[in-house]
């Protein structure tokens, strides 16, 4: 990595962009940002949401226009502005997070349907179709069954789908929007190849992501913006993951394990050999009162399962659960809630919230009754407890009738957090609390989290990043295939004999 | 007095903006066009014409916000009334009492609470779509009702249930009056109760609402029970306006029905619209009918009529909603 960055430098950018500005209604989404990328090159773009980044790449692709003054240096030329057309043209490609993609359709269709759009004969060459993404494929050395419709395969293989399209295109310069946001260890890995792969072959990448130890392992140079001004350009090495998030957000954080007694704090929640076949294994754990539980452990090993499994979601086969000295059996999450159990959802865009609804109706919506005056909803005690949750929980919002989907990330995590402290709850489970949440607005989440553990809530707090549980936890758990296969104390162990267990 | 049209403006919502122009420009198109528009004969035809089309959209609003369909509701009605024709015909016909009358009312509307109630249970536990579902008991109960009446008419009804027809209550007729309770009920349940709260957040995601720890199954089982009553509320008026009831009466309502919801601003998908609206919007399509019909206009023109104001105002939401997508680019 280090020698392809010192080529670099000497070689031509293959794109430079200098002035570029850029306004959204009143709000300057870029200002004066310049940006360059040397042939062959990884270079991670970084920055909070709303930081600008997606803005810039519109503006390379040509979605956006800048505002005049600008320059764009493209492979030789010089433009002021670019189009849709020309970028493609001239082997600029974007793959988005969502990756637009026909699950429907064969591997060989979503490859290369694009080199039989809008040609005489207008008929589809099938044969044509399966050479040239097999070929794609072979670039990125993988195979893969082009004649299989794409659904089939998991999210990471067509992540590698959507790349080969992009090569189709005779790529020079390739995007990659959030690759790594729902991918595993191991297949973050295989990308990670790939995309070293690629470079090596002379096309140039991008990589915009949230998880910062790729971005590490993967770049050559960092370009961080924040809210849309160029804060520098960095080479990696030498880098760290907390200089990036300094980097992103302007502040520093103090990075310090917790250390609270509670060895004479009272047993919330004692969970013994709880097993449910094919999902988990003989689990036993304990959760005292103002006591945050962390559970690590990769995608799939049973941490979401387990959850859901104490939310009274999934009935458990064998074992047992003790909550606050009396044993439970819940048939549903509304006998888990009446108990005093609350859970976070991992996936807050289609679980945890309703997203197309009011700010308000999400706050109230999992503790109704209490809002309730001679059986009717009552609109002042509904109005009087969400502006008490949005004063406690410091949420940002503009009217509590807007849907919640107007919120950014960290703000909707405040709102999933108060419904749940709406139903009183004695043991909080926090599914990856900051999926999708701004690495400054993570503190946030983080500082409210501690404030209810001091206040004597049990919370268990389940995490894919190792870091995350390790300076927000008591105790941390770490669970493979079902099962609890380790625990340590942040104190006594160092994080990185903690990711080393659980990244083998 | 912010706050009051704060509340006035929560209680009827945004979508009664399209409604209330429609109705607007009804009333003063038809003011020119036809001199005798506003008179007592027009206002008494939708006034004994709207409860009927009223009361069965009310019976397609609850299922549409939960993001369902009940297409069972014109022949639900049907049943609801031979039920209570049956009971009346068993109890003396014309000559039936008081007594007959209320049994064979709870009846009916067991009947179509019933209907509602299978419709709900399959589609909350199958989780099978309520198209195929409502679809389903429809032509099933299409086709038991034929079986029974042999494709005929069951007629013969007391003229103290025809008054209920046809009579009036401090000049508002008693049919309007009905429907009218219903609308208040149905905004109540809606803007007031945890049942109407949980079926406008079934409509935007069941699934979300589940993990917030609400029985949706019961939010489901509960909205269609309630949709076949209000279907029967429907069956009874119509007996007592024709005098007799028979399979396939009313069927021409049911798309229109949905029309209604839409044009009353209720999304297609579930999760948003609003009682008023809808109530407007209703008004609206029977001054459009009752006006073309003044102006000597043919009935089937009506029709065409509602179908063109239908895609105006598709269109009209569509360039307001581009309007005002390009008022906040422009900032």
């Amino acid at each position: 990595m280090a020698d392809q960055a010192l080529d670099g430098a000497t070689s031509r950018p293959l794109l430079s962009l200098r002035n570029t500005n850029m306004t959204f209604g009143g709000v300057k989404a870029l200002k004066n940002v310049s940006f360059e990328v040397l042939p062959g090159e990884v270079h991670c773009l970084a920055g909070e949401n709303g930081s600008g980044k997606s803005t810039l790449i519109k503006v390379i692709t040509g979605v956006y226009k800048p505002e005049a003054g600008a320059v764009i240096d493209y492979d030789g030329q010089s433009y002021s502005n670019m189009s849709p057309v020309t970028a493609q043209a001239g082997g600029i490609q974007v793959i988005w997070q969502d990756l637009a993609l026909f699950p429907e359709m064969t591997v060989a269709e979503n490859i290369a349907f694009q080199t039989v759009i809008g040609r005489w004969p207008r008929l589809v060459n099938y044969a044509e179709m399966r050479r040239v993404a097999t070929n794609a494929l072979q670039r990125l050395g993988v195979t893969l069954d082009v004649d299989l419709a794409l659904h089939h395969f998991p999210i990471a293989q067509r992540q590698i789908v959507a790349i080969a399209r992009a090569l189709v295109g005779e790529a020079k310069l390739v995007f990659m929007d959030e690759p790594t946001a729902s991918l595993t260890q191991s297949e973050t890995d295989y990308l990670l190849d790939i995309v070293r792969n690629l470079s090596a072959s002379g096309v140039a990448v991008v990589f915009v992501s949230h998880r910062l130890a790729e971005v590490l392992e993967i770049s050559s140079r960092v370009t961080v913006l924040r809210d849309g001004a160029l804060v520098g350009v960095y080479p990696t090495k030498g880098l760290t993951q907390s200089r990036i998030t300094e980097l992103m957000t302007g502040k520093t954080f103090d990075y310090s394990v917790l250390h609270r007694d509670l060895s004479k704090s009272p047993v919330m929640l004692e969970v013994e050999g709880l097993s449910r076949p094919g999902e988990i294994q003989d689990v036993s754990l304990a959760v005292r009162r103002g006591e945050t539980l962390g559970i690590t452990g990769l995608l799939g090993a049973g941490r979401t399962e387990l959850a859901l499994t104490l939310f009274g979601m999934r009935k458990p086969k064998s074992g047992s659960v003790v909550l606050d000295g009396k044993p439970v059996r819940f048939g549903s999450n509304r006998d888990a809630i009446a108990a005093g159990v609350a859970y976070l959802s991992e996936d807050r865009l289609s679980l945890g919230l309703i997203q197309p609804q009011a700010i308000a109706d999400n706050m109230v919506i999992a503790s109704l009754d209490k809002i309730l005056s001679s059986g009717f909803i009552s609109s002042d005690r509904k109005r009087s407890l969400v502006n008490r949750w949005i004063r406690d929980l410091g949420v940002r919002i503009g009217k509590q009738d807007d849907a919640i989907s107007t919120l950014s990330g960290g703000n909707q995590q405040r709102v999933a957090i108060a419904k749940w402290l709406a139903t009183d709850p004695k043991l909080l489970i926090l599914d990856a609390p900051t999926v999708g949440v701004d690495v400054g607005a993570r503190a946030g989440i983080f500082d409210i989290v501690s404030k209810l553990a001091d206040s004597g809530l049990a919370i268990i707090l389940i995490s894919d990043e190792v870091p995350e549980v390790y300076f927000n936890a008591d105790r941390v758990l770490h669970m493979a295939q079902g099962r609890i296969v380790g625990e340590y104390a942040p104190g006594a162990t160092t994080l990185q004999a903690i990711e080393e267990a659980v990244y083998a | 007095m912010t706050v009051l049209i704060d509340r006035a403006r929560n209680a009827l919502g945004p979508e009664l903006a399209g409604p209330l122009a429609a109705f607007v420009a009804v009333m003063v198109v038809f003011g020119f066009a036809a001199p005798n528009f506003f008179s007592r004969a027009t206002f008494g035809s939708v006034a004994f014409q709207l409860p009927e089309l009223g009361l069965l959209t009310l019976a397609m609003l609850l299922p549409i916000l939960t993001g369902g369909l009940n297409l069972a509701i014109t022949f639900t009605a049907n049943m609801a009334g031979l039920t209570l024709a049956w009971v009346l015909q068993s109890q003396g016909g014309v000559d039936a009492g008081i007594g007959a009358f209320v049994l064979g009312s709870i009846l009916a509307i067991a009947v179509g609470a019933l209907s509602g109630l299978i419709m709900g249970l399959v589609i909350a536990y199958t989780k099978a779509h309520p198209i195929l579902v409502s679809l389903s008991m429809m032509i099933f109960l299409r086709g038991l009702g034929e079986f029974l009446t042999r494709g005929g008419d069951v007629s013969g009804i007391p003229g103290f249930f025809a008054a209920i027809g046809y009579g009036s209550i401090f000049g508002i007729p008693v049919p309007l009056l009905i429907f009218i309770a219903c609308v208040l009920i149905w905004q109540v349940l809606l803007t007031r109760m945890k049942l109407g709260f949980n079926t406008y957040m079934i409509g935007s995601n069941i699934e979300a609402t589940r993990y917030s720890g609400i029985n949706t199954r019961k939010v489901q089982v509960l909205v269609y029970t309630l949709s076949g009553a209000m279907c029967a509320v429907a069956g009874i008026i119509m007996l007592a306006r024709f005098n007799s009831v028979r399979v396939g009466h009313g069927e021409s309502y049911l798309l229109i029905t949905v029309l209604a919801c839409f044009l009353g601003g209720v999304n297609p998908f579930g999760g948003f619209g609003r009682v008023i609206p809808v109530f407007v919007a209703l008004v609206v399509l029977q001054l459009l009918s009752s006006g073309l019909n003044l102006m000597g206009a043919n009935q089937h023109l009506a029709t065409a009529v509602w179908g063109i104001l239908m895609i105006t105002v598709m269109i009209l939401r569509w360039l307001a909603g581009r309007l005002k997508f390009l008022n906040t680019k422009r900032g």
